[in-house]
């Protein structure tokens, strides 16, 4: 268990090819998988791993993130002894600055009797055991342990920081512009000491190269002792609207399913007292994952459902993604769709998307012929 | 000093004989219902629903699912620092102690936990019924007829009459007379086994009743005709709506696929007044490529690859390829193997019904107990 270790959550984010998406809320609430958050990934992984600390960073339009988080009872953070810290949910400049959001808060990392962090992101999606990872931090005593996973390289890994290793360790940093044909992707989560840390946002400040202490860390590998751990499971990262959909479409294999949702651990989200769903006579569902609180008679099929979703008779939904609480009228026609929030699609419409590109109906849209 | 207006009791003792083996290793307001719920969170949400923050749970037989479950009461909302709710089992004290004798002696035995939060009325409740409804109405209507009691009372159909304890009611609603299953029934209003008290009055009645070597210490059978007697006000309070006592195990299977009904008058889907139920952090369900699923209800954690029809399917099973499952409740965990035929059933949690297996014969309902693996056809109950 990870007693020594506190977790920091840093969520400025790139939203620019996701802002569809992300209009209310940071990348980390965006819903997913019918009944999670992105988040729940990897504040369940710390948990799971006996991380019983955990600050998370945030920036702007963060309401949709405090309501599901609350006071962090789902993940066993609401404590008297360390817990959840949440931080600067209101700060408006914070892009791409995470130090700027550490400068404000360094009595947090004073204060805590924790002497070593995980520092992760929350967009790559991932059920890790962060135990092994430590073990293995510490045992090799390098300054920073970088997780990254060896991808061939698709599109859902564009933008992404690229590990250049030679013998275990770090030498360089790049972006992945969509050449190679696998990559080592960065999986943004690192292991360090709560004095590595300290000192990198001291640097960050006083020497005015880097704004974040990621970007730190990725600027000086030859300075410092950083290297890396492979990360074998299954990896999804949401940067895009279309990589978005490959994750969520990804989740309906059952194998990926079964090691996301459970492999070293449960994966814990804000309950909403959802009834059962309900089927009527009539409905036809295949190859689907639904959550909870919905009533359906209509088609379902190689779709996600979420939560209080009402599908009408004669209602056709084919590879697409619903979020919670829409309504789907009667005879509607739904192909590669992605409806958030309280979307309401009145009879009869037809909306078809691409199989990459996929149409988002912006949350409480209301969609008439 | 601080005091509450209202606080209920819940009776949660009793052991549900009838219920077989859903019974065995579990009290009866703990057995699970409706694919995400245990009985007694009907009444712990109506009580959330009806502001009522205080709420002592009297448990006997078989609690410890049932502790568990009600936790410090999160789930409904009831973890609070004056009241909440509060698991009370009997205990012995100074004189010795005493197992709860009936429904009125558990009360009796927790005088001290009700002073303590010296309220103007108790609710008495039932943990084992299934309904919804507001409390503040009832009270308001005890509060209006300025009763001592108030039974909440429905109306049953007059030829089953005989099966329920009957309220016989002047035109205002007042009780002149409590018939426990009468042969010949006057009324069709039976007793839900829901009592508003006022508590000064209460107080009084358990402690003569106490005194009583012959009685059987039960609201039912003692209290409530002695109050009568002793010319105490008593009134029905009509309830319109679902209310289900699920005693038996054909009343447990009817009560679920009551769920499944088009016209179903338990609606769990209207959102003000949700039932809570304990949330066990599982993945969505997954309804695989050649399933068909019909007319049914199903939650969190379910893995469907087979045929579901008219059943109520529990957190946590699978139901493999070309299985069928139909007109059956299966309860939490239990493994459907590929090709097997579950038919009017109710397989136990965690059961396990093998490859090609056939239970039950779509007349009867057959009852598969708890982890029970069934390698053999079972075609009868």
């Amino acid at each position: 268990m990870l007693r020594d270790y506190m977790g920091v959550i840093l969520l400025n984010e790139d939203e620019s090819n996701i802002r569809s998406l992300t209009l209310n809320r940071p990348i980390a609430s965006i819903p997913i998988f019918g009944r999670y958050r992105v988040i729940d990934f990897v504040l369940s992984n710390m948990v799971n791993s006996g991380i019983t600390n955990v600050g998370i960073f945030v920036e702007r339009n963060s309401r949709s993130l405090v309501d599901h988080i609350g006071t962090g009872k789902p993940w066993d953070l609401n404590r008297k002894i360390d817990g959840l810290f949440i931080f600067n949910h209101t700060l408006k400049r914070l892009v791409q600055e995470d130090v700027n959001a550490f400068k404000y808060n360094m009595e947090y990392f004073f204060r805590s009797k924790k002497e070593k962090v995980v520092l992760s992101r929350s967009r790559m999606i991932c059920n890790i055991n962060l135990e092994e990872i430590a073990q293995e931090h510490e045992r090799s005593g390098a300054d920073v342990t970088i997780v990254y996973k060896k991808v061939n390289n698709d599109e859902m890994f564009l933008n992404c920081e690229v590990l250049n290793i030679e013998n275990g360790k770090v030498i360089g940093v790049g972006k992945n512009l969509g050449m190679g044909d696998t990559i080592n992707v960065s999986m943004e989560i690192f292991f360090m000491s709560k004095e590595f840390l300290i000192q990198a946002i001291y640097k960050c400040m006083q020497e005015g190269i880097c704004s974040s202490v990621m970007e730190y860390v990725y600027k000086h590998v030859r300075n410092h002792d950083v290297r890396v751990y492979e990360f074998k499971g299954y990896l999804g990262c949401i940067n895009s609207v279309s990589s978005y959909y490959k994750v969520s479409m990804d989740f309906l294999n059952q194998d990926v399913m079964q090691e996301l949702c459970s492999k070293n651990g449960n994966i814990y989200t804000k309950s909403y007292d959802s009834p059962p769903t309900k089927y009527l006579n009539g409905c036809s569902i295949t190859n689907s994952i639904i959550a909870s609180g919905s009533i359906i008679k209509g088609l379902v099929s190689n779709s996600i459902i979420g939560r209080r979703v009402i599908i009408e008779e004669g209602a056709e939904v084919i590879d697409s993604i619903v979020f919670s609480r829409c309504i789907i009228g009667k005879n509607v026609k739904l192909k590669n769709v992605i409806l958030d929030k309280n979307v309401i699609i009145e009879d009869d419409k037809v909306l078809i998307g691409d199989n990459k590109y996929p149409i988002v109906i912006e949350k409480g849209s209301r969609i008439h012929l | 000093m601080r005091k509450k207006e209202i606080i209920a009791m819940v009776l949660a003792g009793g052991q549900g004989t009838r219920l077989k083996s859903l019974t065995k290793n579990n009290a009866k307001p703990a057995v699970p219902f409706g694919g995400k719920y245990r009985i007694i969170d009907f009444v712990l949400s109506n009580c959330a629903n009806s502001d009522i923050d205080t709420v002592g749970v009297l448990t006997q037989y078989q609690p410890l699912i049932l502790n568990a479950h009600i936790g410090i009461g999160m789930t409904w909302d009831l973890d609070r620092k004056f009241g909440g709710v509060r698991i009370l089992p009997p205990y012995q004290h100074e004189a010795g102690g005493n197992w709860y004798k009936g429904t009125a002696d558990a009360i009796y035995q927790n005088m001290n936990y009700i002073d303590y939060y010296n309220p103007e009325y108790v609710l008495v409740l039932s943990g084992d019924h299934i309904y919804k409804m507001d409390y503040n109405l009832m009270l308001d209507y005890h509060k209006e007829k300025n009763a001592d009691c108030t039974i909440a009372v429905i109306e049953v159909p007059i030829e089953e009459a005989s099966r329920f304890g009957i309220m016989n009611t002047h035109e205002d609603g007042r009780i002149y007379e409590f018939e426990e299953k009468p042969k010949k029934p006057k009324s069709n209003l039976a007793s839900m086994g829901i009592y508003i008290f006022n508590w000064n009055k209460l107080k009084h009645f358990l402690k003569e009743d106490q005194k009583d070597p012959t009685s059987s210490n039960d609201f039912g059978k003692n209290v409530i005709p002695r109050m009568l007697k002793e010319g105490a006000k008593l009134y029905a309070y009509k309830f319109e709506g679902y209310w289900k006592d699920v005693g038996t195990v054909e009343s447990y299977w009817e009560a679920n696929m009551d769920l499944l009904k088009e016209d179903c008058q338990l609606d769990l889907y209207e959102g003000v007044s949700k039932i809570y139920a304990v949330d066990y952090s599982l993945p969505p369900q997954y309804i695989g490529p050649e399933a068909a699923v019909e007319n049914s209800m199903i939650v969190d954690g379910c893995t469907v690859y087979g045929e579901v029809r008219n059943s109520i399917i529990s957190r946590g099973v699978f139901i493999g390829k070309n299985a069928v499952v139909k007109d059956s409740v299966i309860l939490q965990d239990a493994k459907i193997e590929d090709g097997a035929v579950v038919l009017k059933s109710i397989v136990g949690n965690g059961a396990r019904i093998r490859e090609g297996v056939t239970v039950g014969n779509g007349k009867e309902i057959v009852l598969i107990p708890e982890k029970k693996d069934v390698k053999e056809n079972i075609l009868e109950g």
